[in-house]
């Protein structure tokens, strides 16, 4: 009862700073500086309708990289962590898994294949609309959760999603380092013609970028399900 | 309107808190932490709200040359997507280290796992 009472003691007390950030806070009525200076300036030097996705494939491309970088170390130690349930594979289920469904499996079916094209779609087009490589990898995996839900030990293979990973991470990286010797700099979008803006084909090399981080993306969070999935089977 | 989402942030914020000092099964304890994370990208993406404008993204109703005056801020935005896969990252590691647990323990009791308490 003590222990309650000093957590609400300690909450209350967090609620009140919030309370005086509330009261304190204006909002803005014009951008910042920060915020300014990519509102007028990706359009011409970008090239991307999105400024978002402009802001974080090329203005701040190398905190995207140590972004997918923390996820690669994610998978890594999750598939580190659970990895062991594979080898002991011919123990038993600890119980029973129910049956599926008619539903289930047919729609799943139906919707895997949808699924993943609505992932690429939104990759693909991450410079246009809103969306990008993390949002379109996340839809990918859903489609791969989908499966896992219709027959939890259905075996995905550990190879293929990790040469995935790789290639579309080394082609990441080469991409940044070709910016090095053809544009500004490491991750420069400008080594592709910048293109008409607002089309497909614009924005250099960030749709390229993006997909390759929609695959790797998707490909880690894949693998983390799968993981997650097979420890039902130790 | 900001002030709406602002609140509901610091809301999820407390709950989330609340959640993860009261439960004792680490499941819960995880679930409350998403829900504290997802407060604080709510409170963030507020921050770059103004009123009256829309989305950072130039296409028929953003021309080109007013988009300084017509968009939101693009950078807590670009932020919290950042945020939103770290905190699934974190999750995942918290999820994969309490299977772990419960191998080792058979529980998910937080009072039974007393080995580092003082």
């Amino acid at each position: 009862m003590i222990k309650r009472f000093i957590v609400l003691l300690f909450l209350l007390g967090l609620g009140l700073v919030f309370a005086g950030l509330l009261s304190g806070y204006s909002a803005d009525n014009e951008l910042n500086l920060t915020g300014r200076y990519y509102a007028e300036h990706t359009a011409q030097d970008i090239g991307a309708a999105n400024i978002v996705t402009a802001i974080i494939v090329t203005y701040r491309g190398l905190d995207t990289l140590g972004e997918v970088t923390v996820l690669f170390l994610t998978a890594t130690i999750v598939a580190v962590l659970l990895g062991r349930g594979v080898a002991q594979k011919g123990k038993s289920l600890q119980r029973d898994l129910p049956k599926s469904g008619e539903l289930l499996t047919t729609g799943s079916f139906l919707l895997v294949p949808l699924i993943l094209l609505l992932g690429a779609y939104v990759f693909i087009n991450g410079h246009l609309t809103p969306g990008g490589g993390f949002q379109g990898g996340a839809i990918v995996a859903s489609a791969i959760l989908l499966m896992l839900l219709t027959d939890p030990l259905r075996h995905f293979s550990h190879r293929l999603i990790s040469i995935i990973e790789s290639i579309s991470g080394l082609f990441f990286l080469g991409i940044g380092v070709l910016g090095i010797f053809l544009a500004g700099g490491f991750l420069d979008n400008r080594i592709f013609p910048i293109g008409e803006f607002g089309s497909l084909f614009s924005a250099g090399a960030i749709p390229v970028i993006y997909s390759l981080i929609g695959l790797k993306v998707g490909a880690e969070f894949s693998s983390m399900l799968v993981n997650f999935s097979e420890t039902e089977g130790s | 309107m900001v002030y709406v989402a602002m609140v509901t942030g610091f809301i999820l914020i407390l709950m989330g808190l609340y959640g993860a000092l009261t439960n004792s099964n680490i499941l819960r304890m995880i679930v409350a932490f998403s829900v504290a994370n997802t407060g604080v990208n709510i409170v963030l993406v507020a921050v770059g709200y103004i009123d009256g404008r829309t989305a950072p993204i130039l296409d028929a109703a953003v021309p080109v040359a007013e988009a300084a005056v017509r968009i939101i801020d693009p950078v807590p935005q670009a932020l919290v997507l950042t945020a939103i896969v770290i905190g699934l990252g974190v999750t995942t590691l918290m999820l994969a280290y309490a299977y772990k647990l419960y191998e080792i323990k058979g529980t998910l009791d937080i009072a039974q796992f007393s080995e580092l308490k003082w």
